[in-house]
């Protein structure tokens, strides 16, 4: 398996193995139908060892809610490996979030701001 | 035969290869020679297959030739092989007390398959200490114990009826304990059965009239076993029977009774979709065909007492303790259904739209509340959508960790009994595997798929609510093609996951355990699949698991041949391996009788005394014993010590 996937499981502390694609995380999911590739697809690519999971929209769509992860019947625990997801992409250096087209940065809340670099920026 | 005499050790040893598996690590030759020089061992030899035939006959023959009065077996684990040589050196004439079989291969090759020399070594420290503990053991005399030919099965469903018919049909009395008023179990409640749609009740109902009139069987309803005593062979069992306050062989079933009570309260047989009365016939083929009285709703107004033409009801009726003496058991209460309100995300108990599967079962059979009609049971309008979910709180860590194993074929029966009602109707059947392992189960999914109208989604539902037009809206994903669903239907029906229903308290009193589902648990999965570790105790049906009726049938058929084995015999012997009580050490604490879990010690003139009958060598009032006043036969102190230096007593080469 390569480099990215080791990563991303090293990451989550989870085991993506157990995961039986039965869907509960994508059922349940607020964003789904915003998500370009759907949650336990997401969860399929890394089971195939798929390293393009890094490039999907969808792990930024996620909202973090953890509902995937109080429903999942196996413990896989979709949102955590999502967010471990973010955090290899971030490493690479790769910045979801411009600064300059926020338009009134100075009103911009600033824990919204903190939170939006952590989860954004790499 | 000769006498054997045990007046000198004359110990023989018999060192098997198993083929590679222990001579390809333990230096089997060396191990042969090093223990030809312990004390007491006039003969030792190796072969290769020592439970081969050659190689029993070569032990019976040293027996023999040798006038060995102790036989030690080097091979593999006791549990494979222990009885095999036990019969070998017994047709010889030797006690099984002088032998004993010592596993060099899960204990030295298999696990020291790194170091041959300490493998080889650690085989004859094993021997040497078997060697020293049949040196030492006496020979007693086998205990007998009387067996009483009448059998308990506790559970009147298909499994536990199966079972007293059974035995019943061998010529043993049966005693049949059922909670519930009337013989039946969960079948009674199902329309029909998949794969062949047979009618469920014509097929139980013929059993249900046989346990009711058959000569070997006792039948009580309403009654429950409170406590068990006693041992394989031997147990006395105490059955609570709750009042019916009416007379069973009085009743008419002209129903008078049930039309003036005044009290009407929900139905349990029809899982709540209809209401009966506090006065009340199950349903018509009940077993025993009497009405009962439900004592916790009933007001005493007296009203059916005035109206019974035959004056068959006594509301002055008092609960029962029956005492009974039996020498097996079987164990058959069977299973609930998960209990659907953990599932609060699918409506289940907020929306009288979501209904779990034996409700469903209740909608199609033709007697049903709704005569067979499946409608919304919010408002009665026929149900022209219906999404079926599977595995709902199944094989899932929050819920049920386990597939119920049945749910994928009455799932699929359901949608076909559905489609022949309601033509026009459609059936979503959610799903992740479908699972039919069964003969001509995968021919009937077969056929059910191709029935238009029901389709099979792989994927799981979400969320189920209700809109303003009281329609149920279900969420879910298509997995197969990564699609989100919203299907707006008139029933959701769940299928939920089979518990069982074995009380804790119960399983208790009868020594059997449970799994960490709460299942009874067998002896062994493969080949003791209706023993448990309780003797004489046995389980048929869903309690030990999920299943269908045939596999419960056939459990239970399995369950009633072991009960026959055991009660055709007058006597059973057993090892005559129990405690013993030094009396000139005993100070009569009673520590013993506290600890012991069979019941078997008592105190007799400030003195412990052991009742071999009932003793089952555990060895736990050996262990609690603050003086050393206890010790098993032949596993006394003197044996550990003399074993302890036997291990050590070998040199380190």
């Amino acid at each position: 398996m390569g480099d990215v996937i080791d990563k991303i499981i090293k990451i989550s502390g989870r085991n993506v193995n157990l995961c039986y694609q039965c869907g509960m995380c994508t059922a349940v999911c607020p964003m789904a139908e915003y998500m370009d590739v759907k949650p336990h697809q997401i969860i399929r690519m890394i089971q195939l060892g798929d390293e393009r999971v890094v490039e999907i929209d969808a792990v930024w769509v996620c909202a973090s809610c953890m509902a995937c992860v109080d429903r999942c019947p196996r413990d896989v625990g979709p949102g955590i490996i999502f967010e471990a997801v973010r955090l290899v992409s971030l490493r690479k250096g790769i910045d979801k979030i411009d600064y300059k087209a926020i338009e009134d940065l100075e009103a911009a809340p600033t824990l919204a701001m903190v939170t939006a670099s952590r989860k954004y920026t790499g | 035969m000769a006498e054997i005499d045990y007046s000198e050790p004359r110990i023989g040893v018999f060192v098997c290869h198993c083929g590679t598996n222990i001579a390809a690590i333990v230096d089997v030759k060396k191990v042969v020679e090093e223990v030809k020089k312990l004390p007491g061992v006039v003969h030792a030899e190796d072969y290769m297959y020592m439970c081969s035939g050659i190689g029993q006959q070569l032990i019976i023959n040293a027996i023999r030739e040798k006038k060995l009065n102790g036989v030690v077996v080097a091979a593999c684990t006791p549990s494979l092989h222990y009885e095999t040589f036990a019969r070998a050196v017994e047709s010889a004439g030797l006690d099984k007390q002088r032998y004993e079989i010592v596993s060099i291969r899960e204990y030295c090759s298999w696990v020291h398959f790194h170091d041959r020399r300490r493998a080889t070594e650690k085989a004859v420290r094993i021997i040497a200490a078997a060697v020293a503990r049949i040196r030492n053991n006496r020979v007693y005399k086998p205990i007998r114990r009387r067996i009483v030919k009448k059998a308990l099965v506790i559970g009147g469903g298909i499994a536990g009826m199966t079972a007293a018919i059974d035995i019943a049909n061998a010529g043993i009395p049966v005693i049949l304990v059922e909670k519930e008023p009337t013989i039946g179990g969960r079948m009674i409640q199902l329309s029909v059965t998949f794969p062949t749609l047979d009618c469920a009740q014509c097929t139980i109902t013929p059993k249900m009239a046989e346990v009711g009139k058959h000569p070997n069987i006792k039948l009580y309803t309403l009654s429950e076993v409170v406590d068990v005593s006693g041992h394989i062979g031997n147990f006395h069992v105490k059955i609570r029977k709750k009042p019916r306050m009416v007379d069973i062989e009085e009743c008419r079933l002209c129903g008078w009774c049930s039309n003036a009570c005044p009290v009407e309260v929900i139905n349990e047989f029809t899982r709540g979709l209809s209401k009966r009365k506090a006065i009340y016939l199950p349903f018509p083929q009940a077993v025993p065909a009497a009405y009962v009285i439900d004592s916790e709703h009933c007001t005493r107004c007296g009203m059916c007492v005035k109206v019974c033409p035959v004056n068959a009801i006594n509301l002055d009726e008092k609960e029962e303790i029956i005492e009974e003496d039996v020498g097996a058991i079987v164990v058959a209460t069977g299973f609930d259904l998960y209990d659907g309100r953990k599932l609060p995300e699918y409506g289940y108990g907020i929306y009288k739209n979501v209904i779990d599967s034996l409700q469903f079962e209740q909608l199609i059979v033709p007697s049903g509340p709704t005569k067979g009609r499946i409608v919304r049971l919010s408002d009665g309008k026929p149900a022209k959508t219906v999404v079926f979910i599977q595995c709902a709180g199944q094989r899932d860590v929050n819920h049920l960790p386990y597939c119920s194993k049945i749910c994928c074929m009455y799932t699929a029966k359901q949608a076909l009994m559905y489609k022949s009602k309601v033509p026009d109707g459609k059936a979503y059947i959610f799903y992740i595997d479908v699972r039919t392992a069964g003969k001509g189960y995968e021919e009937f999914y077969r056929k059910v798929q191709e029935i238009p109208g029901i389709t099979y989604i792989r994927g799981r539902v979400g969320k189920v609510w209700e809109d303003e037009d009281g329609n149920l809206i279900v969420t879910g994903v298509d997995t197969l093609s990564g699609e989100l669903l919203k299907i707006k239907a008139d029933l959701v029906v769940l299928a939920l996951g089979m518990v069982p229903q074995l009380d804790r308290e119960l399983a208790a009193k009868l020594k059997i355990s449970v799994d960490e589902n709460g299942f009874a648990q067998e002896v062994h999965p493969k080949l003791k699949p209706v023993e448990t570790e309780a003797g004489g105790v046995y389980i048929a049906g869903a309690v030990q698991g999920p299943k269908d009726i045939s596999e419960s049938v056939a459990q239970a058929s399995a369950a009633a041949s072991k009960v026959i084995q055991l009660l055709s015999k007058d006597y059973i012997e057993k090892d005559p391996l129990v405690a013993e009580v030094d009396e000139s050490r005993c100070d009569g604490c009673g520590l013993c009788v506290s600890t012991c879990p069979y019941g078997a010690i008592s105190l007799e003139n400030g003195v412990a005394r052991v009742n071999e009958v009932a003793c089952e060598g555990c060895g736990m009032c050996a262990a609690a014993c603050p003086v050393g006043a206890i010790d098993l036969r032949n596993l006394t102190e003197k044996h550990f010590d003399e074993m302890i230096k036997a291990i050590y007593g070998v040199k380190s080469r």
